[in-house]
């Protein structure tokens, strides 16, 4: 063993109470730390992942967010015409020539692709209105990039193919309506165009907007009602990594032309709120950690005052300064590797007491538990962070017992 | 006879308001292997002078040359460097580790210095307690070691890196006449028989009577340099 880490153990178990207060103040610190953090990044993950789930990833929408150059400007580049207060075209009509483009898109590897009319609707049944959104969908496409199918109650997505006047409604509205599975109601369009419709399914999301005021048609059957043949306004899009949403949105943008926008760029607001949210959770579990850490400092401090004489004595024998400084520096190392180790193990854990809790979601039948995130970079961070806020109480002492002048001892002694 | 230890116009002030002169123009050449006594008035400077001479401590001005090799200018760790390969000290009081077995206080410069492996660090620490008597005691701790046998374990590890010269400060003054007798002798024997340069500072009249060469120190200066006929 290295002559400078055996004279560092030697301090450590010749202070045995207080090398303990301070290694449990490191191993609550990390055990904390580690529990804390990966409940929090585990509701992050879980929020972000219900995010990314129940919405498209990417959707295509009939806009344009540039307005076209103007001939003018095309035929005068060097900027001799400039034409303001220009507005993009809105392309009411919906998605122009959407099966090539939507052909396009499916070459994508990776990606899913399903076309939908949106438009608002209104339905009747015994007397009563409610405003809805009617989106047309293929049933086969749409299974592919929405969880609607897994909330389905009763009835299915795929009754709509078998009943073309068939309507698939929410909980909330089915509520609302009094009414059920099998039933008929009316469904005027803004055209004026309506129609008698049989419910051939209930889903039930949990957000109660959607569960009353969402409902879905066969695409075909859309097209008629709203007086659009041949067109749809959306393209809903998922991806088989999530996270590749924003470079393929701005692909399929460049390529198409039509209005692309990721989740990542639709949740903005509230990703830099988990931001945020982040930034504050680590400094408070870091605290600990750094509390833990003048627990070490006074430690160890206590010990170069209490062994002036050692350090005296093996200066004059020939020891250097950075010989001292590194004995102290091993004993924080010491606390802080044999801390973070129990800590790791007892924060695991908490983990794992953590996650056995359950939690009742709205809208959520299933046993859901609180959200842990078991990654290692939890682990890392943890011991990291409390490897160097040993390291850096360890530091003072270390520099002032590296100071200790032996002739300075030996006067005071003789 | 080459000087192994030589110092020139040696004066160390100890700056501060009233600025206080420790050792005053000393100038002195010990040769290899003198048993050399440093004697003189409590407070007249002779533990400073050995720290200048041990390269525990900078003059003020004046040279030290240390094996033929002047030390003005080094720094820290050159001066730290040259003690732990060519001096030993023994202090007064002990100042063996208290939480280290003797024979890890032994060992602690053989492995500081790191030319020796471990099992060989322990064998040399072993042969120097024989050396010394005390070998018995390699497995106790200093507190249960008496007086006398702590200084011979302080001797011993003073000379576990076979060093030139053996600096003592009244390494007899803390113990009774018989062992300071055998410290004493010990001493004596290391210069005589194992041609070590041996210097120590003494109250110890018959100690003294032992010594090659006594040099006297009174305010600072040397007084007195007799060389035994
Ligand atoms: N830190 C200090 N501040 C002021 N004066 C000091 C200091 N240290 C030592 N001295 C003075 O320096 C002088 C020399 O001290 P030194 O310890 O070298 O004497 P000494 O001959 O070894 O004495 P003793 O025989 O008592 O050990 C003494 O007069 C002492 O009072
Ligand atoms: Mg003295």
């Amino acid at each position: 063993m290295r002559i400078q880490l055996q004279v560092a153990l030697t301090h450590l178990t010749g202070r045995r109470r207080q090398t303990l207060v301070s290694l449990i103040g490191v191993v609550l610190g990390v055990a904390f730390f580690l529990a804390v953090s990966s409940l929090m990044r585990g509701s992050e993950q879980d929020f972000i992942k219900r995010l990314v789930d129940n919405s498209p990833h990417i959707t295509v929408s009939d806009e344009v967010r540039r307005p076209r150059t103007q001939p003018a400007e095309q035929r005068w580049t060097d900027g001799a015409v400039r034409i303001r207060s220009l507005k993009p075209q809105t392309e009411t009509r919906g998605i122009r020539g959407y099966r090539k483009k939507l052909a396009l898109i499916e070459a994508i590897p990776g990606v899913r692709v399903a076309p939908v009319l949106i438009g608002s609707a209104v339905l009747t049944f015994a007397g009563r209105e409610e405003g809805v959104t009617l989106s047309g969908i293929v049933p086969k496409t749409m299974k592919t990039v929405s969880t609607i199918q897994d909330k389905m109650v009763e009835g299915s997505l795929d009754a709509l193919d078998v009943n073309p006047n068939g309507i698939v409604i929410g909980t909330g509205l089915a509520e609302k309506f009094n009414l059920g599975l099998g039933r008929n109601l009316t469904v005027v369009a803004a055209s004026g165009a309506s129609r008698a419709m049989k419910v051939v399914g209930l889903f039930r999301t949990g957000n109660a907007s959607v569960d009353e005021t969402q409902t879905f048609t066969l695409l075909k059957r859309a097209q008629v009602m709203f007086e659009r043949p041949n067109r749809v306004n959306r393209f809903l899009i998922q991806l088989d990594d999530a996270y590749a949403a924003r470079a393929v949105a701005q692909r399929i943008e460049a390529a198409i032309g039509d209005k692309s926008v990721s989740w990542v760029e639709a949740s903005e607001d509230i990703l830099s709120v988990l931001v945020v949210r982040n930034i504050i959770m680590y400094s408070v579990v870091s605290a600990i950690l750094i509390v833990a850490s003048f627990g070490i400092y006074n430690t160890l401090s206590t010990i170069v005052l209490e062994k002036t004489h050692d350090i005296a004595i093996l200066k004059s024998m020939g020891f250097h300064a950075r010989d001292i400084r590194l004995i102290f520096l091993f004993e924080g190392v010491v606390i802080g590797l044999i801390g973070s180790l129990f800590g790791l193990v007892l924060g695991a854990g908490l983990m794992h007491a953590l996650s056995q809790v359950q939690i009742k979601p709205p809208g959520v039948s299933e046993q859901v538990f609180l959200p842990i995130w078991w990654g290692a970079q939890q682990f890392a961070l943890a011991t990291a962070f409390a490897m160097a806020s040993c390291i850096l109480a360890a530091y003072l002492p270390a520099r002032r017992a590296g100071r200790v002048h032996p002739v300075e001892i030996l006067r005071g002694a003789a | 006879m080459s000087a192994v230890l030589r110092a020139e116009h040696l004066v160390r002030i100890l700056p501060g308001e009233v600025p206080v002169t420790l050792v005053k123009d000393v100038s002195l050449a010990i040769e290899h292997g003198e048993f050399i006594c440093i004697m003189g008035p409590s407070g007249s400077g002779k533990s400073s002078l050995l720290y200048l001479l041990g390269l525990l401590d900078v003059p003020t001005s004046g040279r030290v040359w240390l094996d033929g090799e002047e030390t003005s200018g080094y720094g820290e760790d050159d001066l730290a460097n040259r003690r732990l390969e060519k001096l030993g000290f023994v202090f007064q009081f002990h100042f063996l580790l208290a939480e280290f077995s003797v024979l890890d206080n032994v060992t602690l410069p053989i492995r500081r210095l790191g030319r020796l492996d471990a099992s060989d660090a322990r064998a040399r620490g072993l042969t120097l307690l024989d050396r010394l008597g005390v070998v018995e005691q390699s497995a106790k701790y200093p507190h249960q070691l008496s007086g006398g046998q702590r200084q011979r374990v302080a001797i011993a590890r003073a000379l576990a890196n076979d060093p030139l010269i053996l600096l003592a400060d009244e390494p007899t003054g803390n113990l009774d006449s018989a062992s300071g007798g055998t410290v004493r002798q010990i001493l004596k024997d290391l210069a005589h028989e194992m041609g070590k340069t041996v210097v120590a500072v003494t109250h110890d009249a018959s100690f003294a009577a032992a010594a090659d060469r006594r040099i006297g120190i009174v305010d600072g200066r040397i007084d007195a340099d007799w060389r035994a006929v």
